[in-house]
């Protein structure tokens, strides 16, 4: 049998009576290139309740097609309408199922006072939760240390291997660079004034006081900080963590405090490890641009950065640290068992730490603003 | 559809490394058939069936969908084969990010063909046709139980009236009653729109209820595919296990076309 274009046609017949024929394939692959037209059509052949239909020539069909002339009908039968018995079903479904309209919700009157309202309802739920958080951990921490054989030190150092070691590679990488760069940047300006020797200073304390800790901890928040959300948030959707909960294995003393400790081990040490190599790269651009050979470069560094700034580098890689893995573990305990809010808590848990971290930085030089200098 | 068969499997053969999962496996369904495949774990039920939506490769063999060879046929002809099929999966695969009414709104969005309310009805007619109520349409897949899950999973099958439909274990994780209850909205469904179903399955009771033909997977072929009772007839120790263990007897025993034996 051939199949053939959907199509509309009006006759009157002898009586006066207007006739509307449908015929051909009315369903949804036809339908698909030609809906449109065919709606226009169906409306061009009148009001539906003055013709006779006739849908008996209609080839195929299907809700698809059964909608469209339903509509065109103003959702309810003509008086008048031939039908094939096989085809009652799509005009049944349509009938039965009355779309409902949803009201619409009343507009806020006072949109913008309610966005603040929100902002810091969410803000304070936000750090009262990452308080509670801490709280866990401290208490969980004090239990470690009551029953330090039975905790889990595998997990800590898995997650210290994870977060430590296998960022060695791409924090000596860009602590390299920055290090060549800064000293490039800086030998131009003091060779204009003469300066040469106050490079070591400048790289000195710029790096072990700020450059290193700073970047070593942001890199380590997109790293370390991205991944720790996007697996609590998996173990949420998958009901890993519930199944833990009835184990009776408390969430945060097996997954939380080994990776925030871990963290906090890790990230002083690759603080150091970035330092080092960033002042390294330092030096090999002053020894090019200024002619400072390393032996001069590094036998100057301990008489302009005092020993306590290396102290505050380090200190400072351990508070970001736990900053870090508080945000990473906050965000992924919210996550909610859907993708969507996988990739929010994912997103919002980097930006909101490496945002933390550069606002402590700020703080913790002002609080440190006088102390480490030479 | 010429009375040709919908889904023609021939000469399949699927090789992981060492292991064979299909031998040289032949496999057809006609027009209207309800086709369940059984076959114990790792009998390459799920491999079999996701070869047949194209989502892996064979290493030899043909698989014909509509008579469309799918694994050498162009890109736009696959497409367009791709619209006339609907998939039910295992765990529904509901898109978590999106409600129900998006769900199974977006088939019919992305064919570009019709304005958003008759998108809006045809999603309605659809809810109505699983049978669920409209007030879910604007939840989230993620607070709908197992049973709804399965349900709007159906009506996004559906919703490009397929002429086709593959089923991956349709009653898998559903209690006894919703379990019984969506076999029943399939046989109806099946009988009132007459498309075509491939399924897998495990539970007898579906078997028996729904199927017209049964495709037993075992030692890496087809070793029988025919009627219920022509199935259970046959002489192999996976059949044997399957259907006339204790579970099996108590399931075929509401089997109308058994009932002489």
């Amino acid at each position: 049998m051939l199949v053939r274009d959907p199509d509309v046609q009006v006759t009157v017949a002898g009586d006066g009576a207007r006739v509307v024929h449908l015929s051909g394939a009315w369903d949804i692959r036809a339908l698909e290139s030609r809906a449109a037209a065919l709606q226009s059509a169906l409306r061009d052949a009148g009001p539906a309740q003055v013709s006779l239909w006739d849908l008996t020539q209609i080839q195929r069909f299907d809700h698809i097609g059964a909608m469209l002339v339903w509509r065109t009908w103003g959702r309810c039968r003509p008086g008048r309408l031939q039908l094939r018995r096989e085809h009652e079903i799509f005009f049944g479904a349509c009938e039965t199922a009355e779309a409902v309209a949803s009201s619409p919700a009343a507009p806020d009157r006072f949109p913008l006072l309610l966005a603040l309202g929100r902002g810091v309802w969410a803000v304070s739920g936000h750090v009262l939760e990452m308080l509670q958080l801490f709280g866990q951990l401290l208490i969980d921490a004090a239990s470690v240390a009551r029953q330090p054989l039975l905790r889990p030190w595998r997990e800590f150092s898995a997650a210290i291997y994870k977060i430590g070691v296998q960022a060695l590679g791409i924090t000596a990488l860009v602590g390299f660079l920055i290090g060549v760069v800064l000293s490039y940047l800086s030998a131009e300006q003091l060779r204009l004034v003469g300066a040469d020797v106050f490079i070591v200073n400048i790289l000195g304390i710029g790096i072990v006081r700020e450059l290193g800790p700073v970047i070593c901890s942001i890199l380590v928040a997109g790293r370390s900080g991205s991944a720790i959300t996007a697996q609590l948030g998996v173990m949420r959707v998958t009901e890993e963590l519930d199944a833990l909960s009835v184990m009776g294995i408390s969430n945060t003393l097996r997954l939380i405090l080994p990776k925030t400790a871990a963290i906090a081990v890790a990230l002083p040490l690759l603080v150091l490890w970035t330092s080092g190599v960033a002042l390294v790269g330092g030096a090999v651009s002053a020894n090019a641009e200024l002619g400072m050979s390393a032996y001069q470069f590094f036998t100057a560094l301990p008489a302009a950065v005092p020993e306590v700034n290396l102290w505050l580098g380090v200190g400072k890689g351990a508070v970001f640290g736990v900053l870090i893995a508080l945000i990473a573990c906050h965000f992924g305990l919210r996550i909610q068992p859907n993708t969507e809010s996988l990739a929010a808590g994912t997103t919002r848990s980097v930006v909101t730490s490496i945002t933390a971290v550069i606002v402590a930085d700020a703080i913790l030089a002002v609080i440190f603003s006088d102390v480490g200098w030479s | 559809m010429s009375g040709g068969p919908v889904v023609d499997v021939t000469g399949l053969w699927t090789v992981y490394g060492d292991l064979v999962v299909h031998r040289d496996l032949d496999f057809s369904v006609m027009p209207g058939e309800v086709v369940a495949l059984v076959g114990g774990s790792g009998s390459g039920k799920t491999t079999l069936l996701r070869q047949m939506l194209g989502l892996e490769r064979p290493q030899r063999g043909s698989i014909r969908v509509f008579g469309v060879p799918l694994h050498t046929c162009d890109a736009g002809l696959f497409k367009k084969i791709r619209k006339r099929w609907g998939v039910l999966f295992q765990q529904g695969a509901l898109y978590s990010a999106l409600s129900v009414f998006d769900n199974i709104a977006l088939p019919l969005r992305e064919l570009h063909a019709f304005d958003a309310d008759f998108i809006r009805d045809i999603v309605m007619v659809k809810l109505d046709a699983v049978g669920m109520d409209k007030r879910h349409a604007s939840t989230m897949p993620a607070d709908l139980s197992g049973g709804m899950i399965k349900r709007v999973a159906l009506a996004r099958a559906l919703v490009l009236e397929p002429e086709l439909v593959f089923l991956d274990e349709p009653t898998a994780g559903l209690d006894p009653d919703s379990s019984e209850a969506f076999v029943k909205l399939v046989r109806d469904l099946h009988i009132k729109l007459n498309f075509t179903v491939v399924m897998a399955t495990h539970d007898l009771d579906t078997l028996v209820s729904v199927s017209d033909r049964i495709a037993v997977l075992a030692d890496q072929k087809v070793v029988v595919c025919g009627p219920l009772d022509e199935v259970v007839r046959h002489e192999h120790p996976f059949i044997r296990d399957f259907f006339l263990g204790e579970r099996g007897r108590r399931a075929l025993s509401a089997a109308p076309a058994l009932q002489t034996n």
